[in-house]
């Protein structure tokens, strides 16, 4: 496999020679992976009858109305409209409770300090897929918030604490104590601290726990699809029973999910080195 | 950029008017580092805390725990939960070959993800490692399938595999090669490997992108001193690179087997777990038991075990993988 590049090759800059080589393995990852994907928007712009008649070629003519007719489509922007607000409010949840959870972990010296901390570590090792049927369970019946926003944001919030918990403490341990041992010293509450020093110097941590945890629920789908029903749905699952409800019109399908893909996309790639160092730090920590 | 790691010291800043002073210094006066908390500071601490262990316990913990009772009944949804059937939930559960295929297909893809991922990610990223032009719009590229919802994903590869109108139908069938008649997901001994292929697809790119981050810390003089003492580019990457990046990789399957077991989304979007149950996973099982049938003992007992498998492969390979890691920290 990695027989392409030959021996003694100087190893981080690379022989000049080697380079093609390189080159095309990226081309070849590449294509491979945003192919299905341009696959999709490119058909989008085709009619059924030209992707039938040749499935790989490219549209001719170019025709916009797969894509108008989702755009138009009210249908589309509730459950687009579901999503953002679904994801605000995990976002919002999870970043507040899990800053405020990391806090004292960070800066407090005491006994249940490292317990309190495994917990959060522990709480990474139970997915939602196991506490699924008593969530609903608990949700529709006990709570009586089945097809409401909360009642899939605070979930998801929970599910998405351990994550920011494990990201943010490291971070807020290795900010300088100087500046808040210099406020507490003039007389500032530690809630002031907290609020006027270590929240703003967090800034870049909150944001890349904030994108995990804003994309995480906008593209979740196992919870959404036991609470939610009709005009409550969100994105997934609007395209999901579109692709069933719809499956012999391709292009309509490729354009409506094509549509729905772009939010998280240009959010995540806008944001893409936090996510990395984010999730890096994850795995470090 | 960068995220400080759990051992990291705040730097003595550089643009501090007095760096002089060090760090870690006791204090006089109240110093967050005091030996003794104070009620106040206790207060303040359960404060901080109880939003997100309420949080948690409520919708974490509890379903986990209730999900223990339940399987121990047998309830159809509604009414009280009163009538005990103590372990024979189980008993279906075990002796359910729908269960067991399910089981079955879990570890498959636990096992296979890995054995894909890991040589072809390794492959790549020690390939891109190297200064080359656009080689963050590579990396972005890359790391677009991990972005996408597994539903999206699911969606497209749905409409891609449709038997016969489907691109890759029309790509096999240009290359010479019959597809089969139902197509690749409609075919019950090739429906788990088609699934896996998307996976495949979904997730390489993010071991790449993280195995890519941790040959970033392999520091510069390495290679220099591989290349001093005569090592040619194949036993540097396999004999110091690798072992480098062996945190990373541990990590990454953790990760990966976590993820794994835990597969739901694209199964249901692509197959529905079927055909003839030939792609079900546990978590498609409950599913289906809980919400579709009424089963919610049955449901209750496949999450249990699906709840033990995960947290014995988590502990042993807590035990036996990454054990390593935190000793080479100490």
């Amino acid at each position: 496999m990695s027989t392409v590049t030959g021996p003694a090759t100087p190893a981080r800059t690379g022989g000049r020679l080697a380079d093609p080589a390189v080159a095309v393995v990226a081309l070849a990852v590449v294509a491979v992976s945003v192919g299905p994907v341009v696959y999709g928007a490119l058909n989008g712009f085709r009619s059924n009858e030209q992707i039938a008649s040749d499935p790989a070629g490219l549209p001719s003519p170019w025709r916009l109305d797969n894509y108008t007719t989702v755009l138009t489509n009210p249908d589309f922007w509730r459950y687009a409209a579901n999503s953002m607000v679904v994801a605000a409010l995990t976002t919002l949840v999870a970043v507040g409770a899990g800053v405020m959870a990391a806090y004292p972990l960070a800066r407090y010296r005491f006994r249940l300090r490292e317990p309190l901390f495994m917990v959060f570590v522990l709480g990474l090792l139970f997915p939602l897929a196991t506490a699924i049927i008593p969530l609903f369970v608990l949700i529709t019946r006990d709570l009586q918030l089945s097809n409401t926003w909360w009642g899939v944001a605070l979930p998801q919030a929970a599910f998405a604490l351990p994550v920011t918990v494990v990201i943010l403490r490291p971070f807020l341990m290795a900010l300088p104590r100087e500046l808040e041992e210099a406020a507490l010293i003039d007389g500032a509450s530690r809630l002031g601290v907290f609020w006027r020093i270590a929240l703003p110097l967090s800034l870049p941590a909150l944001i890349t726990v904030g994108v995990l945890a804003f994309v995480g629920s906008w593209n979740s789908y196992l919870l959404p699809l036991l609470l939610l029903q009709g005009e409550m749905r969100t994105l997934p699952l609007g395209v999901a029973d579109y692709s069933t409800q719809y499956s012999a019109d391709t292009a309509g399908v490729l354009a409506f999910t094509t549509v729905a893909t772009l939010p998280a996309l240009i959010l995540f790639l806008a944001l893409q080195g936090r996510i990395v160092n984010g999730l890096q730090g994850a795995v470090k920590g | 950029m960068t995220l400080p790691s759990l051992t990291a010291e705040p730097d003595v800043g550089a643009g501090d008017p007095a760096p002089a002073e060090r760090p870690d210094t006791v204090r006089a006066g109240r110093s967050p580092g005091g030996r003794r908390t104070t009620a106040r500071e206790r207060l303040e601490i359960v404060a901080f805390v109880s939003p997100a262990l309420v949080l948690l316990g409520l919708f974490v913990v509890w379903p986990v725990l209730s999900a223990v009772r339940m399987s121990l009944y047998r309830w159809r949804g509604f009414g009280p939960m009163d009538d005990f059937v103590g372990l024979d939930n189980y008993r279906r559960v075990l002796t359910d070959d729908v269960f067991t295929q399910a089981v079955t297909h879990n570890l498959v893809i636990v096992v296979l993800s890995i054995a894909i991922q890991l040589p072809l990610g390794l492959a790549v990223a020690l390939l891109l490692n190297r200064r080359m032009r656009g080689r963050g719009v590579v990396r972005t590229l890359i790391f677009v399938p991990y972005v996408l919802a597994e539903v999206i994903a699911g969606v497209i590869w749905f409409q891609l595999m449709i038997p016969d109108t489907g691109v890759v139908d029309g790509l096999l069938g240009g290359v010479g090669v019959t597809p089969p008649d139902q197509g690749f997901l409609g075919t019950p001994g090739l429906a788990l490997w088609a699934v896996m292929a998307v996976l495949t697809w979904k997730y390489l790119g993010l071991a790449i992108l993280l195995l890519l981050a941790g040959l970033q810390s392999v520091p510069e003089e390495v290679y220099e001193a591989a290349q001093l003492d005569g090592a040619s580019w194949w036993q540097t990457q396999r004999r110091i690179v690798v072992p480098l990046l062996g945190p990373t990789i541990r990590t990454w399957c953790f990760l990966s087997m976590i993820g794994s077991l835990q597969l739901f989304d694209m199964v249901w979007v692509l197959t529905g777990g079927g055909p003839a149950n030939a792609t079900t996973t546990m978590a498609t099982y409950l599913v289906t038991q809980g919400t579709q049938r009424g089963n919610y003992g049955i449901a209750g007992a496949a999450s249990v075990v699906l709840f033990v498998i995960g947290v014995v492969m988590a502990a042993l390979y807590q035990r036996l993988v990454l054990r390593r890691d935190t000793e080479d920290a100490r």
